[in-house]
């Protein structure tokens, strides 16, 4: 299962390490984590996608909350969010390919952000999987790297 | 005033009355300004003792630690002091001198990048890079340490720092941390379902565990199963949260327990965890002893809540004011035939030795000793068989049983020893240890001549680190493999050379004049006691 913490922190030198090494002190899943200033300067905002079972869920969640840096927790699944992701992914391209390149991004909406005579850039904003689903599309044509911010998320509206 | 003066001025306000430690270059201004101060000094022989001495004075006198060291080797010597003293929850303030600001990230001489080496063991750290920053960081530091689940924590100050010349000193009289306010009162809706579920209760039982000592709730631990004549066991930090006489303790639980006190938790059907983690030594399948219970668990922290084991009533808060609003629930609860099965227990299953006479019975020899220790003294117990040994036989009365129960760190008896000595120089304080971890902290013996603090130390000499020797007896059959400790020092030589009084029990003949001898001795004494190298806890 997977979980979604957002987690406000102090925004401070050294508030990264600390969460990121309670994660690999306490064998806590990262499958992505982004981080980024909030509204407020002295506060970031730390996206940790993370998965396990009931057990290691609640400790991730408790184990956050007793860091002194943590200002708080908030989890939610995927469904009870929206979340994007933003890829940055550079081809080789070719007079024969170019067209189902460009056929590709049209059908993912992703845009070419760059390009050279030999080299594109495409960039892609959307839900994790739908990133994935453009890398998939593209293996076959050679990619040169790829550049993903991991997942962003926020809870649905609610009034 | 500079730097230095201000951390002074700190450890004044909180009340500081001795630091441990040891001096390097990156931590003199410290150890400059302190000479201004009332403030006492002890010069500590490596700095893992350090902490390990604080750790002993925080225990006993309920006040924060305070241990200061050098950059570099000096900070990284002290991390397993520090480990040991998070893994008990003991509250400290270790100060670490740094090197130069504008040299920290070149790797120059002495630097090590302690606050990260040290993160997963404190409860917080400090990187300090503003001289004015100090009174706040220590009042924070302080409070961090010796509130909600205490522990310790870390301030790194480079040497500029500690130099630089700063604003007239105000020590701030508030503390504004938005990310920390630990829970004190129990959730009242919680308290209110364990007290309805003690009153369904035909076989409930409280464990103690370390957490009971640390609120301060040994007190309201008593009155409360008394009231309401609730048997209790104990973890190995729980002990002497009781005393080892009142009729409802029925002992220490866990893989080296007393079997009745094990078989008296699986067989309740409430069972209140007070300040116990429910760790792998205490109760080794939580889930199957669990399973058919009402687990009550009082913890400060509520990440231990859930954490080992689930669950059916969790409390947040101190074990003192939650013991104490359940102490006022009216319960209505008929325990007299449980008891009388505990009884019965306690009766046939104690375990038996058949000790060698050549020897010292350390067991025999641990409950002659403590009860003929005072009533108020404290005994501190390393780490190896003799651990086991004083957890299963140290009787304690109204004094304390200190031990490195989560780290399990060996040399750390002397060095706890000798600061809860130095908090209590009226009480008596023994530290029992093996030929190993007597080897680990033996260099404290000069610390404690050069200080006038009285040591009393009993060495158990096997001659092998018994401990492990165990372990591969049954799990290598006897395929011993670096364990033999043979080739230490003659321990009366070792006496004499650091001024202390040497006694010797051989076996368990005049066991009784040593133990007197050794009690009554005004000077420092070291009693070497020969036990059994095939001796065994189980």
């Amino acid at each position: 299962m997977k979980r979604i913490y957002s987690v406000l922190v102090e925004n401070r030198s050294g508030v990264l390490f600390k969460v990121a090494g309670l994660f690999s002190r306490r064998c806590f899943n990262i499958d992505s984590l982004a981080v980024g200033e909030t509204d407020s300067p002295d506060v970031s905002c730390m996206t940790v996608v993370s998965s396990g079972d009931d057990r290691t869920m609640e400790q991730i969640e408790k184990q956050l909350n007793k860091k002194i840096d943590v200002i708080k927790v908030r989890t939610f699944g995927e469904n009870e969010a929206i979340s994007r992701e933003l890829m940055l992914l550079k081809v080789k391209y070719n007079k024969s390919n170019r067209a189902e390149i460009l056929e590709i991004c049209d059908i993912m909406k992703a845009d070419i952000v760059d390009m050279s005579k030999s080299q594109l850039m495409i960039q892609i904003c959307d839900v994790p999987e739908r990133t994935r689903v453009l890398i998939s599309m593209l293996s076959s044509i050679s990619i040169v790297e790829v550049a993903r911010t991991g997942t962003l998320a926020l809870p649905k509206c609610v009034d | 005033m500079i730097g230095a003066d201000s951390i002074v001025k700190c450890l004044e306000e909180e009340g500081v009355d001795v630091v441990f430690g040891y001096p390097g270059v990156a931590i003199c201004p410290f150890y400059n300004s302190i000479l201004n101060s009332d403030i006492k000094t002890v010069l500590i022989r490596t700095e893992q003792n350090a902490a390990h001495a604080a750790s002993g004075l925080a225990r006993v006198t309920g006040k924060t630690g305070v241990c200061a060291v050098t950059s570099g080797p000096g900070a990284t010597n002290v991390i397993t002091g520090i480990a040991t003293a998070f893994a008990d929850s003991i509250p400290l303030i270790v100060i670490t001198g740094q090197v130069n600001s504008s040299l920290l990230g070149s790797d120059v001489f002495q630097e090590a990048d302690i606050t990260g080496a040290v993160e997963s063991f404190v409860k917080y750290s400090y990187l300090v890079r503003d001289a004015d920053d100090i009174p706040r960081i220590f009042k924070e530091a302080f409070h961090l340490a010796g509130t909600g689940r205490k522990g310790p924590v870390l301030i790194d100050i480079p040497i500029d720092i500690q130099n630089a010349p700063t604003a007239r000193f105000k020590y701030p009289e508030t503390i504004s941390m938005r990310t920390y306010k630990p829970t004190v009162k129990g959730h009242a809706v919680q308290i209110q379902k364990a007290v309805k579920a003690l009153n369904h209760a035909k076989r409930p039982i409280i464990c103690a565990g370390g957490g009971v000592h640390l609120a301060g709730a040994c007190d309201i631990l008593r009155k409360f199963s008394e009231k309401y004549s609730i048997p209790t066991v104990h973890t190995m930090m729980g002990k002497g949260a009781l005393p080892s006489a009142y009729k409802l303790n029925y002992g220490m639980v866990g893989n080296n327990g007393k079997p009745y006190a094990n078989r008296a938790m699986n067989e309740s059907d409430l069972l209140i965890m007070v300040g116990a983690r429910v760790a792998d030594r205490a109760i080794s399948q939580p889930d199957i002893i669990f399973d058919n219970k009402t687990l009550v668990h009082i913890d400060v922290d509520p990440a231990e809540i859930g954490k080992n084991a689930k669950a059916t009533i969790p409390i947040v808060g101190d074990a003192d004011s939650i013991l104490n609003e359940m102490y006022d629930g009216e319960i209505l609860c008929d325990t007299s035939e449980w008891i009388e099965t505990l009884e019965e227990y306690r009766k046939t299953m104690y375990p038996k030795r058949n000790p060698n006479p050549k020897y010292v019975d350390p067991c025999e020899f641990i409950r002659r000793l403590t009860e003929k220790m005072e009533d108020d003294s404290i005994y501190v117990a390393d780490v190896g068989q003799n651990q086991i040994w004083s957890c299963s036989n140290a009787v304690v009365k109204n004094g304390q049983f200190l031990t490195s129960g989560g780290m399990g760190t060996m040399g750390y008896s002397i060095p706890a020893a000798m600061g809860a000595k130095y908090a209590c120089p009226d009480k008596q304080v023994v530290a029992v240890c093996g030929d190993g971890s007597f080897q680990m902290s033996l260099m404290e013996l000069a610390t404690m001549r050069q200080h006038n603090i009285q040591g009393k130390i009993i060495v158990m000499n096997n001659g092998y680190l018994g401990m492990v020797r165990e372990y591969q007896h049954y799990t290598y059959k006897d395929h011993y493999s670096v364990v033999d400790i043979s080739g230490s020092p003659d321990l009366s030589k070792i006496a004499e050379a650091y001024g202390f009084k040497y006694l010797c029990l051989e076996n368990m003949d005049n066991c009784n004049e040593v133990i007197d001898d050794f009690l009554d001795s005004s000077d420092s004494v070291l009693l070497e006691l020969n036990i059994d190298p095939m001796d065994l806890v189980k």
